[in-house]
């Protein structure tokens, strides 16, 4: 079963189209960039997949269900993490993954277990108590990520997890990811950072609401021949070359 | 059920670490209720005032005394001339001269028109009438209640004070007060804290959540019916026991419109918050379209009747004017269910009509 499938997947807000009648396919367990520059309809098609709007037309399914008919099945097996961070700064550390696993309807010993092994790993035992706002940028959008994983979804969708975190953090970052696909979770990651889309298995490019390029790091490069992701970005985004 | 309560709970830490919130929400109802009962009501005490008796006689003497036994007034001066009345009023300290000509007891006892002249110093307007009002009606009560007497005198005091016959503030602003605090907590907070979780972009992921768009309005909005519903009760309390309000009514009843409007001012708030992303929008288009109308337009401190026409209209669609109208029959009028009928099914409407209209915003809007 695929993760995720579209087929001409349109938003029309009034006469202007966000995203024009798009089509991809990604894998169970894969890391799928989704790549564009400000405004090409990245963050209208990640809506759309993740329930919070209805699309114009086309067709699209998530997890195996349909994105007109079963949002509330998709709720239930996606993880999301905005660019905005998405915990709540005058809770306390434990009191945020407690009160998301609560509202995914986890029953209270997963609740306990989780939260004793996301501090754990996260190394946040100390803290576990102290209000989630303390926390450093880097740890709280790794913190964010561990949450939005807590119920085990089968696709996440990561929404500029980056954004503003120092290159130390970003590379912890990957390796939880690295982690979360490897145990077959399948990730949706939009970004700005053309170092990060080397990352990913496979990269989508989105231009003026169209996808204009789909492949591996590996395979966009060869085929516009640069040697880097910025190089293929530039030829496709911006319309012109760095060489 | 258990995803809406983890909801709930969260709420309510949100409201308990707040602080500064939690003290404007327990301190509100206090400091409002002392300031409009006690500083800012429109009844006035020992009031100092001026008299000029030029008849010394049983009839003048025994009227002073009524007037200064009343509690209104104290005497600060005993003038001996009607020179001496511009002076003392520039001074500034009385508010009002009680004048007996020369021949008032000769008039009061032969049947004539006996006459006493009050003058009030009107540059504070509203003080001024009451004081002559007190006064007149003291002043009639005694020509009443000599035995014998055809009230001689003339006076025109026409009103007639019923239900607050002592002109009790407390009887007027404590239901104004409750309204206005009941609003404020409820549509203004709720308003505010939805509008916070689309600003910190914690409602997005409220939303990628099985929590259903029900779940999430009703989790927000149940910690301030709750909040709300206490300070409601600490300002009947107060209201009772402090400014000594009659509770004539059915407290039951009251209680039951008192939620009502809570939902309503609840609704009010969640339709702003459908409305903006900001709290800053949310807490500014909280005060313009509830607060100010609700002050002044309600009939709160200025009487709708006393309105222009135009004004009169609007005041039908604040719903403050209905639930102070409400409050007002149930604890001092004392009538029941059949006289606030008509009023509650107006609150209902509202309400029912706020949360329709919010329910189809908010999901759009945040898209």
């Amino acid at each position: 079963m695929k993760a995720v499938i579209t087929n001409k997947l349109t938003k029309k807000f009034g006469d202007f189209i966000a995203t024009n009648a798009i089509t991809f396919e990604v894998e169970e367990g894969e890391i799928f960039g989704f790549l564009g520059a400000n405004g090409a309809g990245k963050t209208t098609a990640m809506r759309m997949l993740c329930g919070l709007l209805t699309p114009s037309s086309g067709e699209a399914q998530v997890a195996g269900f349909d994105v007109y008919t079963q949002t509330e099945k998709i709720k239930q097996n996606i993880g999301y993490m905005s660019q905005k961070f998405s915990l709540y700064e005058d809770l306390t550390i434990r009191e945020n993954i407690k009160f998301y696993g609560g509202i995914y309807g986890l029953r209270l010993a997963d609740i306990n277990d989780k939260t004793a092994g996301i501090l754990e790993k996260l190394q946040l035992q100390n803290v576990a108590d102290a209000l989630t706002a303390s926390l450093p940028l880097g740890w709280k959008q790794k913190l964010a990520f561990s949450v939005a994983m807590l119920h085990q979804p089968k696709v996440v969708f990561l929404d500029e997890p980056t954004g503003g975190v120092d290159p130390i953090t970003r590379r912890q970052f990957w390796e939880m990811i690295y982690e979360a696909a490897s145990r077959g979770t399948t990730i949706f990651v939009t970004t700005h950072y053309m170092d990060e889309a080397e990352y990913c298995n496979r990269v989508s490019i989105m231009v003026d609401g169209k996808i204009q390029a789909l492949d591996t790091p590996k395979g966009l490069k060869e085929t516009y021949r640069v040697d880097s992701m910025d190089g293929v970005f530039q030829i496709l985004a911006r319309g012109t070359s760095t060489k | 059920m258990k995803r809406f309560l983890a909801f709930v709970k969260k709420e309510f830490f949100h409201i308990l670490r707040d602080r500064r919130t939690l003290l404007i929400l327990f301190g509100l109802p206090f400091v409002q209720v002392l300031l409009f009962g006690f500083a800012l009501s429109n009844e006035i005490k020992n009031a100092n005032i001026a008299i000029l008796d030029n008849d010394k006689s049983l009839h003048t003497q025994q009227i002073t005394a009524r007037l200064l036994s009343s509690g209104y007034f104290q005497v600060y001066q005993n003038l001996s001339s009607y020179k001496e009345i511009d002076q003392t009023f520039r001074k500034g300290v009385i508010k009002m001269v009680v004048v007996f000509p020369t021949q008032f007891s000769y008039d009061y006892e032969h049947g004539r028109t006996a006459q006493i002249q009050i003058i009030a110093d009107a540059s504070e307007q509203n003080t001024a009438i009451s004081l002559t009002n007190y006064a007149s009606a003291i002043i009639q009560s005694y020509t009443t209640s000599v035995a014998g007497s055809i009230a001689p005198m003339y006076i025109d005091v026409n009103t007639r004070m019923v239900f607050n016959p002592e002109l009790k503030g407390a009887f007027v602003f404590v239901p104004g007060v409750m309204t206005l605090v009941l609003l404020l907590v409820s549509a203004m907070m709720t308003s505010v804290t939805i509008a916070r979780e689309k600003e910190m972009g914690t409602m997005e992921v409220l939303f990628v959540s099985p929590l259903s768009q029900w779940q999430i309005i009703l989790g927000k909005v149940i910690p301030y019916l709750a909040l709300s519903f206490v300070n409601g009760c600490v300002i009947l309390i107060l209201g009772v026991f402090l400014l000594e309000l009659p509770m004539n009514g059915n407290l039951l009843l009251l209680l039951l419109e008192t939620l009502l409007f809570i939902f309503l001012a609840l609704s009010i708030g969640v339709f702003i918050s459908s409305l903006t992303d900001s709290q800053l929008v949310a807490m500014f288009a909280s005060m313009v379209i509830m607060l100010l109308p609700t002050i002044f337009l309600s009939g709160f401190i200025f009487p709708i009747e006393s309105m222009p026409k135009g004004l009169q209209v609007i005041s039908n669609v604040i719903p403050a004017k209905y639930f102070i109208r409400i409050v007002k029959n149930i604890m001092i009028k004392g009538i029941g269910m059949k006289a606030v009928a008509l009023d509650t099914l107006v609150l209902a409407a509202m309400a029912l009509f706020f949360i329709g209209l919010s329910i189809r915003n908010l999901k759009t809007h945040l898209a």
